[in-house]
């Protein structure tokens, strides 16, 4: 009686589902990501190790790199301020208009990454953006450069710390504040050594998926760079240029470095959720 | 008031209203400068065309032929997903088996992996010389890379977690009380289902649909690159902006990023509408049946 329950649970509609379930889950999942992923590697891999670290040598995947990784380091600590900034603002205070904060700070996730990077060349393009006379009389190069690149990649990866960081500090509440101000410390001081340490996981985890969606944005970078090898090309635009050139081993080498930044990426965010975890289930007893 | 007197220069004093804590003053000044001034950029460009102007550019044939593919294969696409994320969420809840963590870590990849990356992967891996494009295209005649199929599987993945990691957690929290009971009270495994168990998750599978759709009319990197991006065929909206964009068409970009911008902002309306009903329907089940 007690298996049939069982069996019964496990079914879904009326097919004995234990083995098929898994199984329609694992092919579905295979044809759509394992088996692509497994070809880059293929792919990469084809000729050997030696072939796939010869591609380093070419000056415009190195340039790429550099470009991808001053791109991100802007970008991370940029957002990494600007969340914990709106998170202590926010977080614990109840105000008209607080559901529609939270919205707007969500909004870059939902817009279109193509949108967000003619956004930037309506606003800052020196021939057609709304800026465009004073970045010119003030003689910078935005569009087309790096430090359009780096807007558009901390526009589309802003929202990821504040959304990480808003609940944690909603559901801990004031006490601990209140009881360091109490005591005399100063703004300052209850922000580093109670509020931060407090939603340190939450920071992490932040950054992670921060850093992983910098390195790897595509569409809003594409649109601001003008996509030109050796100087405004990142990572990702390398691995589409490439691609298009036949270059195939070539992408499939950048792809494949980017592809093991993404999982490793995936790894530590699996591994910092088993820590948010924990302390989610030992709140009570805190 | 702030009021300098002509002798002594005051410290400046920040009006009432603009008396902002650090933290707030960081925040509005990041919003304004990284979203709203860009936002406003867009808006303002585009109400500068002009009502007859922006509907013409927004209609032209080319553009109505690239929502087709865009807003149609992201449809199916996310109608895809919300029936396989929905098998892949209840294996992944109800059923023990040899890879259940690695499906479940699989599921986050499509978040994680660069776009460009995952489009690369799926345009080798059906293009006609890859693992499946190959046998397709000898058995079936089908070609997928540089096609409309293409470019729906590249949506497929885009849009994959957002079914499973909606419904994942309200499955998880169902009481398996209620299908005991309808066990109990001899309802089939299939009453049990369609009465039972996925009215209660419809709520979660909607709102998991309506985002992966709202990501996959967006998304641009990996569909670029599967695509073989001809007018007509399988363009897709944001490659026509890069392509306006590039043909120095700035008015017709303009049109179109703001046509975009503005299914944004209706889709999140509506995502958001979805989770309210579903919050509210966990209340209080009984007052829709």
């Amino acid at each position: 009686m007690k298996r049939q329950l069982r069996s019964f649970k496990q079914s879904l509609g009326g097919v004995k589902a234990s083995a098929l379930v898994p199984l329609i889950a694992f092919i579905y999942v295979g044809l759509i990501i394992i088996l692509p992923a497994l070809q880059v590697v293929a792919g990469a891999l084809a000729k050997g190790l030696q072939p796939f670290l010869d591609n380093f040598q070419s000056e415009e995947l190195r340039s790429a790199v550099l470009l991808t990784l001053r791109c991100t380091l802007i970008a991370v600590p940029a957002n990494t301020i600007f969340g914990l900034a709106a998170a202590t603002a926010i977080a614990r205070r109840q105000f008209p208009g607080k559901a529609l904060m939270l919205s707007v700070i969500d909004l870059p996730f939902s817009i279109s990454p193509v949108v967000v990077g003619l956004m930037l060349v309506l606003l800052y393009s020196p021939t057609n953006g709304l800026f465009g006379d004073v970045v010119n009389s003030l003689g910078w190069k935005i569009i087309f450069s790096w430090p359009g690149m780096a807007l558009a990649t901390i526009m589309v990866t802003f929202p990821f710390m504040a959304r990480e960081v808003i609940p944690l500090l909603e559901e801990e509440g004031w006490d601990q504040e209140e009881a360091a101000r109490t005591l005399g410390a100063s703004n300052w001081q209850v922000f580093w050594k109670v509020t931060l340490p407090s939603v340190r996981w939450a920071v992490l985890y932040g950054l992670i998926l921060t850093t992983a969606r910098a390195l790897g944005e595509f569409g809003a970078v594409s649109v601001v760079s003008g996509n030109i090898a050796g100087q405004t090309q990142t990572l990702p635009l390398f691995v589409e240029d490439a691609y298009k050139q036949y270059q195939t081993e070539l992408a499939y080498g950048a792809a494949l470095v980017l592809g093991g930044v993404a999982i490793v990426s995936l790894l530590l965010k699996l591994l910092v959720e088993q820590f948010l975890g924990g302390i989610k289930e030992n709140e009570p007893f805190n | 008031m702030v009021t300098t007197s002509p002798t002594r220069r005051r410290a400046w004093v920040w009006p009432a209203w603009l008396q902002l804590s650090w933290s707030w003053r960081i925040t509005w000044l990041y919003l304004i400068v990284i979203l709203f001034l860009p936002l406003g950029a867009l808006a303002l460009k585009a109400a500068a065309v002009g009502p007859a102007q922006f509907w013409a550019l927004a209609t032209t044939p080319e553009a109505l032929s690239t929502y087709k593919v865009s807003f149609g294969l992201s449809f199916v696409a996310a109608v895809l997903n919300g029936v396989f994320g929905l098998v892949i969420a209840w294996a992944l809840v109800r059923c023990r088996f040899p890879g259940r963590r690695l499906l479940h870590a699989l599921i986050d990849l499509p978040f994680a992996l660069p776009t460009a990356v995952a489009g690369l992967a799926l345009a080798s891996l059906y293009s006609t010389n890859g693992w499946l494009g190959a046998p397709l295209k000898a058995l079936f005649g089908i070609e997928v890379s540089f096609t409309w199929l293409g470019v729906a599987i590249a949506m497929v993945f885009i849009s994959l977690p957002f079914v499973v990691r909606s419904v994942e957690p309200v499955l998880e929290a169902l009481e398996i009380d209620q299908e005991e009971a309808a066990w109990c009270l001899g309802a089939s495994p299939r009453q049990t289902l369609i009465k039972v168990v996925l009215p209660q998750l419809m709520p979660a599978i909607l709102s998991g649909v309506a985002q992966g759709y709202s990501r996959a009319v967006g998304e641009y990197g990996s569909v670029v690159m599967i695509s073989s991006n001809v007018p007509f065929k399988d363009l897709i909206t944001p490659t026509l902006i890069i392509q306006k964009l590039e043909e120095y068409d700035f008015a017709s970009a303009t049109v179109i990023g703001m046509v975009m911008l503005v299914f944004s902002l209706v889709s999140l309306v509506v995502i958001n509408g979805i989770q309210v009903w579903g919050r509210h329907w966990e209340a209080n089940p009984t007052t829709n049946s």
